[in-house]
């Protein structure tokens, strides 16, 4: 009976397992078919281009020849012998570490006066909104005539009122706080997301607070900080990303700010003008890339700053809510 | 095979194929195209698609020559793209894009045109049509090739020179222009007048690399420094033409002071455009180029104004009435798809007296066909002449061209900009640590 039963049993599951792994791969092939589309996308756009980076990064290649294959030849060049590099990357850096947390505490600042705010709420919203839909281009274009030293209205206004008239983007030593005003003065991208987070916080944490009798900082760190986390982690993570990339403002500023504005003929553009205190990794790849056509060299500048990207993105997912105290944003 | 085995393998497989289409994809089509026809064609017809750099006023020139092209050849129609930089095209090219005729304002970029085939190599055409090369002025010949592969054509060169502001000079008491740098810097410090802030109000002459034309390139001729040694290698370190450049700009730039230059040159208005320093009087001397004399004549007509050959280093007299030539050059594209048309609108622009002489006439640049030059339709006043007698002179020089483009003078330009600042202590050793950069980036161009 026993033998019978379980031959039995092997003989009637047999077909339903067939089915049920049948019915799985259709189900599959519809879900696969849904996400064709993605895939694609992510396969042509994204692990092609990658994995073409990367070979390419091991090559001698000008875009113009076959890339010759050359070993790590373009990694041993740019750990040491790339003095530009250096300054690339330390601009770079020094963009990433002051730019992304002053834009994070001006926007968090910003948003939490606007939560207070009884009357007006539209009007200040659209305000500071408003030069997050500039052209970047356009906007850099305007801040350098504004601080323009010699005939800017900010230095005018500054001599009118006895008051030094700084050099902004034409002094080295301030060319690149200029550039963190210009950063300041769009936050209307992460503002609005702040805003949002902040409305979100629910009201009976702050009434419970207030019952225990907490502090103002007391309530800002324990309840309104880990609400807001995920989105706090949100604009670390895309704004570190950011200003790895950090290119146009970079370029526009520059290539303004030293008269060289121009396509044609003429003088180069002066890279990282003033003294190469806005030349940015991202401004030496494309330079390195498409003005010299080391495009073999360029790849290699291109993973490397794929990998610390992505370092950055690991550590803060990891990391960041430990910074924050949320447990939500370690998870 | 476990699961993890089987997905192991399946990414592994998937990411050496995508290494290896990877491999296929990148790089770009070889010059496939078969050589020309024996004879010329009786008759052309067919599309041509023709870029330059050229915009505004200097765009409607180029076009005018187009237009007598057509009327030449009415079964051609030629496709116009005006306001393409180098880079543009050249990504362009790469990337298999049908260009037909290729107009570059750069030199510097020969190199990498001819030995990479992204220009095609024009002899068999020349050769085929008889073009008389020999009516090129031999530094234009050089500078149209690379390695001896001819690979453009010269389409009207820029020779730069000293322009200065008659009434300026005069109102200092000065009748001639200077002939050496010293006297430049004599007077420059003697025209130089400031406000009440002590800020620059009229610069004699503005020294900082970077302001408009002043680039270590264009200065070298008067030091008769030279770029490289004859293996290749940089000789910015140990041919002492450079350090004396350096020097003699660095005590222009402490004349004034290094941030009241910046402060001037922050407010002297776009190069091109009719806020131009010079043109508006704030600066009484400078070098350009021949065509600014058209720019002045659109943009500032009522200046008195003079030109000269640049002042020579005090050492080198002999340099004087030299300066930098450097050219547009033009050529066919790799991918072009009707190539007899284009290199016959190539032979049109550059060999056609009339033509070179009428595009000449309105921007001003200087003819490099012979028969143009010595043309009597060319328009030469006495402050375009300059710029002839500057192209005729054979000690006149031009950048090198290398395989690896302009990136030698990027790296030049870059420590001369930390030099005038004062950032640099020790000139020699900036020199030699710069002529190390500049081989050692060369070095990514070869095989290690």
């Amino acid at each position: 009976m026993t033998t019978a039963t379980l031959e039995r049993g092997a003989g009637a599951t047999a077909p339903a397992r067939a089915g049920r792994t049948s019915r799985r791969w259709r189900r599959r092939l519809v879900v696969l078919s849904f996400l064709a589309p993605w895939l694609l996308g992510t396969l042509i756009f994204f692990v092609y281009p990658l994995i073409d980076t990367l070979y390419l990064s091991f090559t001698r290649y000008d875009l113009l020849s076959q890339p010759v294959w050359v070993g790590f030849h373009n990694y041993v060049f740019m750990f040491t012998k790339d003095q530009q590099l250096r300054q690339a990357a330390f601009n770079t850096l020094w963009l990433t570490v002051i730019l992304v947390p002053a834009r994070m505490l001006f926007a968090l600042a910003v948003a939490t006066l606007m939560v207070r705010l009884k009357s007006g709420v539209g009007i200040f919203r659209t305000v500071f909104y408003l030069p997050a839909l500039v052209p970047p281009v356009a906007g850099v274009l305007a801040f350098v005539f504004l601080f323009n030293p010699a005939t800017g209205p900010v230095n005018q206004v500054l001599g009118a009122l006895g008051l030094p008239e700084p050099l902004w983007f034409n002094d080295p030593n301030l060319s690149k706080p200029s550039l963190v005003l210009l950063g300041m003065w769009g936050i209307g991208d992460i503002m609005i997301i702040f805003l949002a987070g902040l409305l979100d916080v629910p009201r009976e944490q702050y009434e419970a607070a207030a019952l225990d009798g907490v502090n103002p900082w007391q309530r800002f760190r324990y309840v309104t900080l880990p609400n807001v986390s995920p989105v706090l982690m949100f604009a670390a993570i895309t704004g570190i990303i950011a200003a790895l990339q950090y290119f146009t403002e970079a370029v526009v500023a520059a290539s303004v700010a030293s008269g060289q504005a121009t396509t044609g003929g003429g003088n180069a553009n002066i890279l990282g003008y003033p003294e190469g205190s806005t030349l940015t990794y991202a401004q030496w790849l494309y330079v390195m890339g498409f003005k010299n056509f080391y495009l073999g060299y360029a790849s290699a500048l291109a993973v490397i700053m794929f990998v610390v990207s992505l370092s950055f993105t690991l550590v803060l997912l990891r990391r960041g809510g430990e910074l924050l105290g949320s447990e939500e944003a370690t998870s | 095979m476990n699961i993890r085995l089987r997905r192991a393998t399946a990414l592994s497989a998937s990411a050496v194929a995508l290494a290896l289409l990877a491999t296929a994809c990148s790089g770009s089509s070889s010059d496939t195209a078969s050589p020309p026809a024996s004879s010329a064609p009786a008759k052309l017809t067919g599309t041509v698609e023709f870029w330059h750099f050229f915009t505004d006023r200097e765009a409607k020139a180029i076009q005018a020559a187009v237009d007598r092209f057509q009327a030449a050849n009415p079964g051609v129609k030629v496709d116009v793209k005006s306001g393409q930089d180098d880079d543009k095209t050249i990504q362009a090219i790469a990337a298999g894009q049908p260009i037909d005729v290729v107009l570059s304002y750069s030199t510097d970029q020969i190199g990498k045109f001819c030995s990479t085939g992204a220009w095609k190599d024009l002899t068999p055409y020349v050769q085929r049509d008889k073009v008389d090369l020999n009516q090129i002025p031999t530094v234009v010949r050089d500078y149209t090739q690379f390695d001896n592969k001819r690979c453009s054509m010269p389409m009207l060169s820029d020779t730069y020179g000293l322009y200065y502001n008659k009434k300026l000079l005069a109102a200092a008491g000065y009748t001639e222009p200077p002939k050496t740098l010293s006297e430049l810097r004599a007077m420059a410090t003697k025209l130089t007048t400031y406000d009440a802030k002590g800020n620059i109000a009229v610069a004699g002459f503005v020294p900082t690399f970077g302001f408009y034309e002043n680039a270590p390139a264009h200065f070298a001729p008067s030091f008769g420094a030279t770029w490289f040694t004859s293996d290749g290698k940089s000789n910015v370190a140990n041919d002492p033409a450079w350090a004396s450049m350096l020097t003699w700009q660095k005590s222009m730039v402490d004349d004034y002071g290094y941030d009241k230059l910046t402060r001037f040159t922050a407010g002297a208005g776009d190069e091109f455009s009719a806020a131009n320093a010079f043109e508006k009087g704030k600066v009484a001397m400078m070098i350009d180029g021949e065509y600014r004399n058209a720019f002045i004549k659109a943009e500032a007509s009522s200046l008195s104004y003079g030109t000269a050959p640049f002042p020579a280093a005090d050492d080198k007299s002999d340099l004087y009435g030299s300066g930098y030539v450097t050219g547009n050059v033009i050529g066919i594209g790799r991918g072009a798809q009707n190539p007899e048309a284009a290199w016959a609108l190539i032979k049109f622009l550059t060999t056609d007296t009339d033509t070179v002489v009428a595009v000449a006439n309105t921007i001003k640049n200087v003819p490099t066909w012979t028969p143009a030059l010595q043309s009597p339709a060319l328009e030469k006043d006495a402050n375009y002449q300059t710029f002839l007698d500057v192209f005729a002179n054979a000690k006149s020089s031009t950048t090198p061209a290398t395989a690896s483009g302009k990136g030698y003078q990027d790296t030049f330009a870059k420590f001369a900009t930390d030099w005038q600042a004062g950032k640099v202590s020790d000139l020699q050793a900036g020199l030699k640590d710069t002529a190390q950069q500049i081989d050692d980036q060369s070095s990514l161009g070869q095989n290690p």
